[in-house]
């Protein structure tokens, strides 16, 4: 059931960096979009995100869930400290999805729409690189349990390039996964060509971005080269995220867009796992040089089992209607 | 530690005024994406039952209203699940693995939700229609199910079991009886009746609004008989409830028992306390009305039984008396008063066949709107504040496990602006969909 727990929790997050993360995606192409192309970006996005958002968002609370139950000690020692990156996050969070959901359903449609788009495009950023941010904060090892100062114990750890770098490169990719996601929903080739653009754009965003991190794991002493060359789980995936990479620009520049959703949600998780694999299944990096890891502190035996069997029993009941809803909603409408 | 930021209150009273601020908050938008489901799938079935349009519209009215508290129930839920982490962490770190099953399930039920959600609002026309009837149904279905999850979850706070705790440690975790501890069920019964209590009056109230203005009687009239249905039936189950939860607390907490009552002694026979006015200090009420032994008969089925008071309670281990009582107060009285308004709707009814022609009791109805929701929040001030000063029951104190980051007061400000703000665009929004009802209400008329 241990790896049964773990395997869900890494599905949770995978899934909520692929599906949450191409949502919050959509805002920041809006807020990169030329004012005059705004509202038909708009209307492609809201017909391709407005039935699954709600489905997507779950992700998250799935993973936080699976945190408290069955490790207790990352989830109490991320709160801890990164408190300060955790409310922001959740600040973003609140701020996108209810903007989404008042602009759609405002009976009157005037200038508050100005004001929803605006909270909606601004903290979709601000979640995006605040999740980074918080997933660099994870592999830093900036976290400092022994700390007695303020700043030491809730602002170094999570205030430092390499997180930020991670923040800014997840903001990127995020925009890159909507940018690919929504190429297929466009209905004109005019709308086509522009998200394709839009994709590229981030995309080399993300590679840029992408030497950051490396760039700043080396100043912070984040063996994260590592990591990816010397592990071979690592090193593989490396070299298939960027064979996708070679792959995906091929077919953007040829205007295909058959296989690119699947394509940009596998480079994405390569990614995952490459910086990932290495030290599995430690997942919070101290400052100390210790780590917490998933097996030490797994929680009691029963628990475990319950919570295993709740995610099993669950997922047979929601897959089936999860995998029809998106089917149903991606059927063309003639 | 030192900090850096300036104190300007209390970090432990910060952290538990937002948390209190979040939940009384979260619970309303909860609530109502609990219950609209509900009346939405009765108005549904009738359109499709007798081919009516106005049911259609009410059905299509009241789903975009509840899309919007939908959004706003998920994200401060998501808020919560972080949030007792991010302020109770030493509360979490023992008490998640033993209370979190209900969390887990609810995971499911959300999901279930939040996929049937989708599913209803984006389905008319392109499903099936008894398909698309039943997404609807199920949205309901599994919004009570998580409702009755996360109180369940609630009620391990204040009814621990499932481990053993010796010497500051606990044993034998086993979740699931943890989830099925003593207080689960007249909790969660008490709940969802309060539930559809609340949000039923408060809808009811407004389409009574409607109704006294002379607008559109058929839309205002049909949508008001189906909330007013919930709202009265659940009005008049309520009290029984009530009392079924008042003796269980009086078993399992006598603390929060006294101080619901403003019980400072011991007494046999204990009377029944109505208002008054609590001292805290001195430990005495004065100016309430006493009815000699109901107390008794309340907590303990008898009107002569022993009622345990304050004074048989460690000092360090009283909640905060006026607080509590005052709330219970507050509950009660408004549950009498929306019981008797749901007894005198079911008298005219059947005297007279409808309301319509006694304007004063739609108007008794308009009056009614925001009670049930005042009694719902008093109601959880009442549980919670009553368990003080324990987050866990007897077990762990709510100051031990409150988070070592100071500044949290800055947080509560935060977080009340932007609660606050969020209820203002909420009011607003509402106040256009229903000013908007009419436009859409003619344009498909002239079709
Ligand atoms: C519409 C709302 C509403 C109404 C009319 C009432 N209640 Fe209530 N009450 C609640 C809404 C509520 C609640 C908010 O839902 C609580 C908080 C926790 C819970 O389980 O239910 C609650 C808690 C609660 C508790 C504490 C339970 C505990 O701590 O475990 C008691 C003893 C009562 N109620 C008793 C009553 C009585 C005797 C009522 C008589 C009219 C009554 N309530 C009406
Ligand atoms: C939605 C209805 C609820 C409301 C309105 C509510 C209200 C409150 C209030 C007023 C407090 C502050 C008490 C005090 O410090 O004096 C509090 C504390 C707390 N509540 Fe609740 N509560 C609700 C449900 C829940 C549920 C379902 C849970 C958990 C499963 C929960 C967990 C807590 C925790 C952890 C605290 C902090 C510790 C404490 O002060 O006791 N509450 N809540
Ligand atoms: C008595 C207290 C509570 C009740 C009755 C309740 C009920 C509900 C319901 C019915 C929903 C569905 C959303 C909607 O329809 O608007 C919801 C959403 C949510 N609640 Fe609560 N809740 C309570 C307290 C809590 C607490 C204490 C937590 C966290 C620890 C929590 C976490 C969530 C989450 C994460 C969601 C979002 C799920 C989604 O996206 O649909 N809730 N809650």
């Amino acid at each position: 059931m241990e790896q049964i727990v773990i395997a869900f929790l890494c599905l949770a997050i995978l899934l909520y960096f692929l599906l949450g993360g191409a949502d919050f995606g959509a805002g920041i192409i809006e807020l990169f979009t030329s004012t005059k192309n705004r509202s038909r970006t708009r209307q492609t996005m809201y017909h391709a995100i407005g039935p699954v958002w709600e489905a997507n968002h779950m992700w998250l609370i799935i993973a936080i869930v699976i945190l408290f139950v069955a490790f207790p000690v990352i989830y109490t020692t991320m709160s801890v400290h990164l408190h300060i990156p955790l409310a922001i996050l959740l600040i973003g969070i609140i701020a996108r999805g209810t903007a989404f959901v008042f602009r759609h359903y405002d009976a009157v449609k005037d200038e508050m729409q100005w004001l929803y788009n605006r909270i909606f495009r601004y903290s979709s950023f601000l979640a995006a690189l605040f999740l980074g941010i918080i997933a660099g904060s994870v592999l830093s090892g900036k976290i400092d349990t022994n700390a007695t100062s303020f700043a030491d114990a809730y602002v170094y750890g999570w205030l430092n390039w390499f997180s930020i770098s991670v923040g800014l490169f997840t903001t990127a990719l995020c925009g890159f996964l909507a940018a690919v996601y929504l190429i297929g929903e466009c209905k004109t080739a005019e709308d086509t060509k522009r998200f394709i653009k839009k994709a590229e754009y981030m995309n080399l965003a993300a590679v840029v971005f992408g030497a950051m991190v490396f760039v700043s794991a080396q100043l912070e002493n984040v063996p994260l080269l590592s990591w990816v060359l010397y592990n071979k789980v690592g090193l593989i995936a490396v070299i298939l995220a960027s064979l996708s990479l070679v792959l995906l620009w091929y077919l953007l520049l040829k205007g295909s867009t058959k296989i690119l959703r699947v394509l940009a949600g596998f480079q994405v998780t390569m990614i995952l796992l490459a910086i990932s694999y290495a030290h599995f299944p430690n997942f919070i990096r101290l400052k100390d040089g210790n780590a917490i890891s998933l097996y030490n502190t797994i929680g009691p035996y029963k628990t475990v089992q319950s919570l295993g069997w709740a995610l099993v029993l669950g997922s047979i009941l929601i897959l089936p209607f999860l995998g029809y809803l998106f089917y149903k909603f991606q059927q063309k409408e003639e | 530690m030192f900090s850096p930021i300036p104190q300007l209150m209390d970090d432990f009273l910060a952290a538990r005024s937002q948390m209190a601020l979040s939940l009384g908050f979260h619970i309303v938008y909860a609530c109502i994406g609990m219950v609209m489901p509900f009346f939405m799938a009765v108005s549904h079935y009738k359109w499709l039952k007798t081919n009516n349009e106005v049911y259609k519209h009410i059905t299509k009215a009241w789903s975009k209203g509840v899309a919007i508290f939908f959004a706003t129930g998920a994200v401060s839920g998501t808020m919560l699940s972080f949030e007792l982490g991010l302020l109770w962490p030493k509360f979490m770190e023992h008490a998640g693995p033993i209370f979190g099953m209900p969390f887990s399930l609810e995971g499911t039920a959300f999901f279930i939700e939040a996929i049937a959600l989708g599913f209803f609002l984006y389905g008319w026309e392109k499903l099936n229609k008894w398909f698309h009837w039943f997404t609807g149904v199920v949205v309901g279905l599994s919004g009570l199910a998580s409702g009755i999850l996360v109180v369940a979850a609630n009620a391990w706070m204040n009814s621990p079991a499932g481990f053993d705790f010796v010497d500051g440690k606990y044993f034998d975790i086993d979740p699931i009886k943890a989830m099925f501890n003593d207080a689960w069920f007249t909790q969660a019964l008490h709940m969802c009746l309060a539930a559809f209590t609340a949000t039923g009056f408060a809808v009811a109230g407004l389409h009574a609004l409607m109704l006294l203005r002379k607008q559109h009687n058929d839309f205002h009239y049909k949508s008001f008989k189906i909330a007013a249905t919930f709202a009265t039936i659940c009005a008049l189950l309520q009290p029984i409830s009530g009392d079924i939860s008042a003796k269980d607390v009086a078993k399992r907490q006598p603390a929060k028992l006294a101080a619901m009552e403003a019980l400072y002694t011991t007494e046999k026979p204990a009377p029944l306390l109505i208002g008054g006015i609590v001292d805290e200090k001195n430990k005495t009420v004065s100016k309430a009305i006493e009815i000699p032994g109901a107390l008794s008969f309340l907590a303990h089925g008898d009107f002569k039984a022993e009622v345990k008071g304050l004074d048989q309670i460690p000092a360090d281990e009283h909640p905060p008396v006026a607080i509590t009582h005052y709330a219970f107060q507050v509950m009660v009285g408004l549950g009498t008063l929306m019981m008797l308004i749901a007894a005198i709707y079911f008298f005219i009814l059947w005297r007279k066949k409808t309301v319509l022609t006694s304007s004063w009791l739609l108007k008794l109805f308009v009056f009614a709107t925001p009670l049930g929701y005042i009694a719902l929040e008093a109601g959880w001030v009442v549980t919670e504040v009553g368990r003080q000063p324990w987050i866990i029951n007897g077990i762990m104190r709510t100051k031990d496990a409150v988070t070592p980051m100071p500044g949290i007061a800055w947080s509560f400000y935060l977080f009340s602006a932007i609660y606050l703000s969020l209820s203002i665009i909420v009011i607003f929004l509402l106040y256009r969909q229903i000013k908007m009802v009419p436009v859409h209400y003619q344009s498909s008329k002239n079709n």
